[in-house]
Order: C-alpha cells, then structure tokens, then sequence
C-alpha cells in the first residue's frame, strides 16, 4: 500500500491540481460550457445519464472485445504460419502486410461498410486490422530470434525442427507476444470508436458524434473519460494475463 | 570412440582466407578423460562446433565409433560455456531437457531428472527456475543435464569459465566425483592447466591460432585424486612444462 501510494501519489496529484486550475478557471473567466465544461459538470452529467452511458459503453466494448480477440487470433497464428509452417510464404506476404497497415484505416472502413453493411461485422474487421498487426510483428521477433547460444545447445544435441520450436522458439516470443497484445489492446478502443462514427445504433462512437452536433461538449468529455479508463483496463488486464503466464521472468519494478 | 583425422578449419572473411585450425589430430578412448587446453582465442571453441556438428570442418575427418560426422548433429552431449539453461523452465525441467529431445516422454524425463538431483547437491532446487541460482549450481544442472543425455561422449566447452576461483575449485572436485562414479567418455575444453592436469588422463596441448596440437600429455596421478593431488612434485613440474608451451 506504502508502495502504490509512492508510485501512484504523484501524478494522481497532479492530475487533481490540473482539476482544480480547471475549475477555477471555467468559474472566474465564465467559459461557456458548450465551450469547455467545468470538471464538475461533467461528473453531474455522467451521473444523470449513466443509465443510457451504460448502453453505448456496452456497445463499445462489446465490438473492441471481438475485435481485439480476432486481432489477436490472427496475428499470432499468421507469425506462427509465416516463421515455422511455410517461410516462403514471409516472403511473398510481408511486403503485403506491411502495406496493409499504410492504408488509412478511415479510408478504407467506408469499403468495409459497402461489402458488411452497418452491423457489427466491418466494426470488429476494423479493429482487427488495427489490432493484428503489432501482434504479428511482435511475435515473429520473439521467434525469430531466440538466444544463439541456446539454439546452437540444441542443435548440437540434435533436436528436430519442431523441437526447436516447441522448446525454444514459442516460449521465446511469449514475452515480445504480450508487448503487442499490450499495444494492440489500447488500439482496440480506439479502432472502436472510430468505425462507429461509421455508423452504428449505440456505442460511445456514435454518442460522441450526435452530443457534438447538439454542442453537448459535457457529454463528449463523459466519453473520453470511459474511453480512456478502458483503455487502461484493458491494458490492465492483459498485464495482468502476462504476470500469470509469464511466470519465469523476475517481475521487472515500473515496467 | 572419438577419433578426429587431420581436421582443419578456414573461415571465408571476405576475400581473406582465416585459418582458426590447422591439421588437428586426435582421440577419445571409450570411458577417457580428455582435456584439450590453449590460449585464449586459440580455436577451442571452433573445435567443439566441428564436432557438435554445426560447422563442417574445411578438409579432414571426425569419427565417432567408425561413423563419420562431419557436419551431423545430435551424436555428442554437452555442456556449453555460458550454462544456456532454459529461464521458463525449471530446475527439472532444464535437467530433463536432453532426454525429452531424444524422444523420451515428459513425464518420464523428468521422473529420471527428479531421482538425479540430489545426487548432483540439487535437492530441494527441483521447481526452481535457472535464474535464481547461483552460478555454481547452475552450472551443475547444465552438467546434469548433459550427464542424462543418451550420447556417451560428453563435451565440456570451458564449463567453470564464468565461475569464481572458490566455486570454481569447489566444481571442480564436485566434477571429479561424479565422473569418478559414472566414467563417461569426457572431453574437455579449458585453458586452465591445474583444472587440466587435476581432472583429466590425458591432455591436449594447442598453439595459438591457427591452432595446432603442439603436445600430448598423459597424466600419471591415480584415481581418485583429491585436492592432495594438486601439491604433488610431478603436478607441478607438468604444470611448469605446459606453462612454458603456451
């Protein structure tokens, strides 16, 4: 408790400060709230609303969970196929996979809209397309670079390919999978968000857009604030995933 | 057992031709403690990758049990410099490794592994992981592992290399007991010559690079030998003679 309250203390500190000028300030200079709402006025109207928050929230996560766990399917089994099952596929996919992620993702969801329609379908392909790739990246380092010296040990040993797979290569790239999956877990609220703005019943996305075009600004603060906070859950989460499964590491202190 | 016929080694350095051995001649007796010794940089470990198999030697010949190996994996045990135990696996589960490559089940794997431990001072270390062991005892599952390994030779890259004189001394004696008991066909790399002259039956003299076999020691101390050994007139004539070599 000690420990968190010394780790945690300061920049919980500084965000209330920040609060507070905030506050003051909105009051003393008389801002519009359609401008910028007081801290305060925000925290009135997610109370108020929390109910119909609730929804959209659930719509939200609901379509980033899906994305994300698609993500994540894909780009650990597409390391998996690129680096052991058939190399000269690398060859032949990477360039094309790299170029995938050059494509402006607000470009191509409209596509997405016009082959899916408006369900949740072009939603949860947007955010794993977002969120495959770092997975994918991450991962095939861990494989394709285990320790030399390690290697060679089997090798020498005469261990099979699949072997060296199963015995070095995969628990090798455990700790590089979980530093995408992290990566890719805050993308996956964002990649959200984004493809509702597409078009969709409910969802913080949607919300987002219609209290902007009514000048409810207390409203789009509510939303960044839940956007952010499961961001950091998710995060949490997947951290969380890693200490349990990754447990041979000595836990590294503020990593 | 381990017969190596006039092996030598060129790296291709660019347009530079890089000799690392030359003309290296040499046997392992079935049940024989071999040690080869030399400078720093001599080669040694270029050696140990010819007849582990993961270079294949530029001309010559390495035979193990009349086979010939050049460039094949899988047929000798070893023990590498840096311990490379595996940080996700445990004590048992390092020390299991050889036998579950050789295709032996898990469980049964680490079945032998478990009964092995408190035979190599390793009791109670069995759900250990690596990482948290000293040196010393990190090297001694390294040297299990390779002991449960189903090839008879076993090769010994410089195993006390990283260790502290102390532990290193402590090793060394620790080694002798296990070999004293189990006899395995050793072969091994260091450049110190008390760890040579104490350990082995025979040794193997190198230049420096490239390297060739400039002398063929065969010690003439009894077994078992004991730190007593070391304080002997002969041991240090021997250790005098070889000094003067390198």
């Amino acid at each position: 408790m000690r420990k968190f309250i010394e780790r945690a203390g300061p920049p919980l500190a500084a965000i209330l400060v920040l609060l507070v000028v905030w506050e003051i300030a909105v009051t003393i200079y008389q801002i519009e709230p359609w401008l910028l709402p007081a801290p305060t006025a925000i925290l009135r109207e997610a109370i108020q609303s929390h109910s119909r928050l609730w929804v959209h929230t659930r719509a939200t996560l609901e379509i980033a969970i899906f994305g994300f766990l698609l993500g994540a399917v894909v780009g650990g089994a597409l390391s998996v196929l690129l680096h052991a099952v058939f190399p000269p596929l690398r060859q032949a996919l990477y360039p094309l996979i790299i170029l995938s992620q050059n494509i402006p993702i607000i470009a191509l969801a409209p596509l997405l809209v016009v082959w899916f329609g408006f369900g949740m379908l072009p939603k949860v392909l947007v955010i794993a397309l977002m969120c495959f790739f770092p997975i994918l990246v991450a991962a095939l380092q861990g494989l394709d670079y285990p320790d030399p010296a390690m290697l060679d040990y089997l090798r020498v040993i005469g261990a099979s390919r699949s072997q060296i797979f199963f015995m070095l290569e995969l628990p090798n790239s455990l700790p590089h999978l979980f530093s995408g999956l992290k990566v890719s877990a805050t993308y996956s609220m964002m990649g959200a968000v984004i493809s509702e703005w597409l078009g969709a019943q409910q969802g913080l996305g949607i919300y987002m857009r219609l209290s902007a075009a009514s000048f409810r600004t207390d409203r789009i603060f509510v939303c960044i604030v839940l956007i952010v906070a499961l961001s950091l859950l998710f995060f949490g989460c997947i951290a969380f995933l890693e200490r349990k499964l990754i447990h041979w590491n000595p836990r590294k202190e503020g990593a | 057992m381990l017969v190596l016929e006039h092996v030598a080694m060129h790296y291709q350095r660019g347009r530079d031709i890089l000799p690392v051995l030359e003309d290296i001649s040499l046997q392992v007796e079935k049940g024989e403690f071999v040690a080869l010794i030399g400078p720093s940089g001599c080669g040694k470990s270029t050696l140990f990758k010819l007849i582990g198999g993961l270079l294949t030697p530029t001309s010559g010949t390495i035979w193990l049990e009349g086979q010939k190996i050049n460039g094949h994996t899988g047929h000798i045990s070893y023990v590498p410099q840096h311990n490379s135990l595996f940080p996700w696996r445990t004590v048992e589960g390092n020390a299991a490794l050889a036998l579950e490559v050789s295709g032996m089940p898990r469980q049964q794997a680490l079945q032998i592994a478990r009964e092995w431990l408190p035979r190599m001072g390793l009791a109670g270390y069995e759900k250990a992981y690596p990482q948290t062991l000293s040196g010393g005892m990190q090297q001694r599952v390294s040297f299990l592992r390779a002991l449960l390994s189903p090839q008879e030779l076993m090769c010994l890259d410089e195993p006390f290399g990283a260790l502290d004189a102390l532990t290193r001394l402590e090793m060394q004696r620790w080694l002798l007991d296990v070999w004293e008991q189990h006899r395995r066909t050793v072969m091994l790399v260091t450049h110190s010559i008390e760890e040579a002259l104490f350990l082995a039956d025979r040794i193997y003299v190198l230049s420096q690079r490239p390297a060739r076999i400039i002398k063929e020691v065969t010690i003439p101390f009894n077994r078992p030998r004991t730190p007593a050994t070391m304080a002997l007139p002969r041991f240090i004539e021997l250790r005098q003679e070889i000094h003067a070599l390198l």
